[in-house]
């Protein structure tokens, strides 16, 4: 492993409609290989359309800006194109699938990620999921359930970038710990720094899912635009005393380049 | 009497194209994997086998000549003068099958009975009896197809099953004909009190036209489930529905249908009668438009004669969701594995009461064709 670390996401001046509408714009973003980034900000700031938007869900449209992926320029593959070159993503809802069953899923996704049949098995006890295999996938699932089959997914595919929307919301106190330590594995965060080949970025409200996985950096979305990068802890530190407000204008008072927010 | 397997002239068996056309619609033709085995070619029997000491299988022309009493199950479930086609199957040159399972034996490996139309443009007349005597269970796979090359013809099905007291008959019909081949079975199943009566059908091929309507009439207690796979191509029309007359109290029936308008048209009916107190039923049709050709018209009925019967029914119609195939993109399945996937599921029916070895001939009669249409 050299220590000389690697890009893996660049994301240039993006720009993002739905329904012709903008919900993203001027977002830049630089995530290295090995390094974790947590993705803050209140309702409706754009956070789950910044993940839409990479692993290009076609409602996303895109209207300014690039994305590039391991050097590559991606901004118009498909998402199964985008997933074969090394994204993952675990939805916060996704929907219901019916008549697929999720070990269906989970094969295909073992396949992409070089994992065996075992590995399927493993993961899935893991995961508190052995019960699961057999139904439709995401049909009658609770949302803690929910959440672990789509980690559980994610462990098979064997990604090298991992967005997670709101891996922790909705789910109970019995089962954050499993979340939490699914996503450690899945990050590599459970090794040395100098060590890790994944990067992700983990969508959190509340950052609970901080207290098992830590991250590099904290990002703030706010009104569409990236408004603040810096520390997740101290973020999540200021925004729980002074709100999304009070941590933007901190952010803006020391880095007034950062970005034009009117 | 036992013919085994049919001779080469009969049916050009040694040909794999005929080998690939009976497996798709659950003809094996294998000693160790069914109870008995019938086929017919046209008119004639090309093979009557059985394997097992709890079930009897013969031709209709036969089973009538041996057994005086089918005068009292000939044409009394399905009536003779029902319209134009049963008129026609009651002639002299009809064949068709006669199974029956013996009092209190399971028949759980299924017998299969081929209809084959070998000769272009000729009518095939069919008319089968099956008799489930008191407390047995008969597995039946009905395989029905057309001679390879062969596109035009005529088949009209007589089926009228009687499922006795405690018994149960489950009757898999698997259809594979042809653009030009017209298609018009009359079933009715008389099923006595405590009896169970599965029928499924799939139909995944062109074909010019299939009309039924097979109906169940219900003893007390008794059920009848009723599932239906269907996927009509360009220029196919296939108008099937299934019925079911609670007459018995405490009878129960589901109805169960899954359609894909592939450019054809489909009227996918259903229809529940609650002619007796205490009576349940459901029926559920969804239907999926895959072009902007074709069309799905779902009819479903309920017809209540007693106050406290529990009917209900679930129709919808509609094409493949986007969020669903985008989801299982970001599984790096592609777009069009993701539709197949979700049409795959679209198909599968989890059908209660069906046994293991018929749920994978199902499953298997899916899947030899799918490749080829979506």
């Amino acid at each position: 492993m050299t220590s000389q670390k690697k890009d893996i996401l660049r994301v240039v001046n993006l720009g993002i409609n739905v329904d012709g509408k903008s919900v993203l714009q001027n977002v830049n973003l630089y995530i290295q290989q090995g390094e974790t980034f947590a993705l803050f900000g209140p309702n409706g700031s754009g956070k789950s359309s910044l993940l839409s938007a990479l692993i290009g869900n076609p409602v996303y449209k895109l209207y300014s800006g690039r994305i590039v992926f391991k050097g590559q320029d991606i901004t118009h593959l498909s998402t199964d194109e985008r997933v074969r070159l090394g994204m993952g993503i675990a939805f916060q809802t996704p929907p219901k699938v019916s008549g697929v069953k999720l070990i269906d899923i989970l094969r295909h996704c073992a396949k992409i990620g070089n994992r065996s049949e075992e590995d399927i098995y493993r993961f899935a006890e893991m995961l508190n999921m052995e019960d699961f295999l057999n139904r439709y996938v995401n049909q009658g699932f609770s949302g803690g359930e929910v959440k672990r089959s789509e980690l559980l997914q994610l462990l098979l595919l064997n990604r090298d970038f991992i967005m997670l929307d709101e891996p922790d919301s909705g789910v109970d106190l019995e089962n954050i710990s499993i979340v939490g330590n699914a996503i450690k594995k899945l990050l590599e965060r459970d090794r040395d720094p100098e060590s890790r080949t994944k990067s992700g970025l983990i969508i959190t409200h509340t950052g609970h899912i901080l207290d098992y996985v830590d991250a590099d950096y904290g990002v703030i979305l706010y009104k569409g635009r990236i408004a603040c990068v810096g520390n997740p802890y101290d973020i999540l530190n200021e925004v729980s005393q002074n709100g999304y407000e009070g941590c933007i204008n901190k952010c803006l008072r020391e880095f007034p380049n950062l970005n034009n927010l009117k | 009497m036992s013919k085994g397997i049919p001779e080469p002239e009969q049916l050009e068996i040694e040909k794999p194209e005929v080998r690939k056309k009976l497996e798709s619609v659950g003809i094996e033709l294998n000693p160790e994997r069914r109870s008995a085995t019938f086929m017919q070619v046209d008119q004639e029997t090309a093979a009557v086998s059985t394997f097992s000491e709890s079930v009897e299988i013969m031709s209709i022309r036969d089973a009538l000549k041996k057994y005086d009493w089918l005068e009292d199950y000939f044409w009394k479930a399905v009536r003779r003068d029902q319209d134009s086609y049963t008129k026609e199957a009651d002639s002299e040159d009809v064949n068709g099958y006669f199974i029956r399972s013996f009092p209190g034996k399971n028949v759980k490996i299924p017998v299969e009975a081929c209809l084959y139309l070998k000769k272009a443009k000729s009518k095939q007349k069919v008319h089968n009896i099956i008799i489930a005597e008191e407390g047995s269970e008969l597995n039946i796979i009905s395989g029905c197809t057309s001679h390879p090359g062969v596109t035009s013809g005529m088949h009209i099905g007589i089926s009228e099953f009687f499922v006795k007291k405690d018994a149960k008959i489950t009757f898999t019909m698997i259809h594979s004909w042809d653009s030009d081949v017209e298609v018009r079975p009359r079933s009715v199943a008389i099923v006595e009190d405590n009896g169970v009566f599965i029928s499924n059908y799939v139909l995944m091929n062109p074909v010019k036209l299939v009309q039924m309507y097979p109906t169940a009439y219900l003893g007390e207690n008794s059920t009848a489930i009723f599932s239906s796979i269907i996927v009509a191509l360009e220029n196919s029309v296939v108008d099937a529905g299934s019925r079911a007359i609670l007459r018995g109290k405490g009878s129960s029936a589901e109805i169960i249908s899954r359609t894909i308008s592939k450019g054809g048209d489909i009227i996918a009916r259903g229809h529940i009668v609650g002619d007796a107190p205490d009576v349940k039923g459901h029926l559920e049709c969804r239907g999926l438009m895959l072009s902007d050709n074709g069309i799905i018209h779902a009819i479903p009925e309920l017809e209540a004669k007693f106050p406290n019967v529990d009917l209900s029914h679930e129709a919808a119609i509609g094409k493949i969701a986007e969020e669903e195939i985008f989801y299982l993109q970001s599984r790096g399945l592609t777009r069009d594995e993701a539709t197949a996937s979700i049409i795959r599921g679209f198909m599968d029916l989890d059908i209660k009461g069906l046994s293991e070895i018929l749920k994978r001939e199902i499953d298997k009669a899916i899947s030899m064709v799918e490749k080829d249409i979506f």
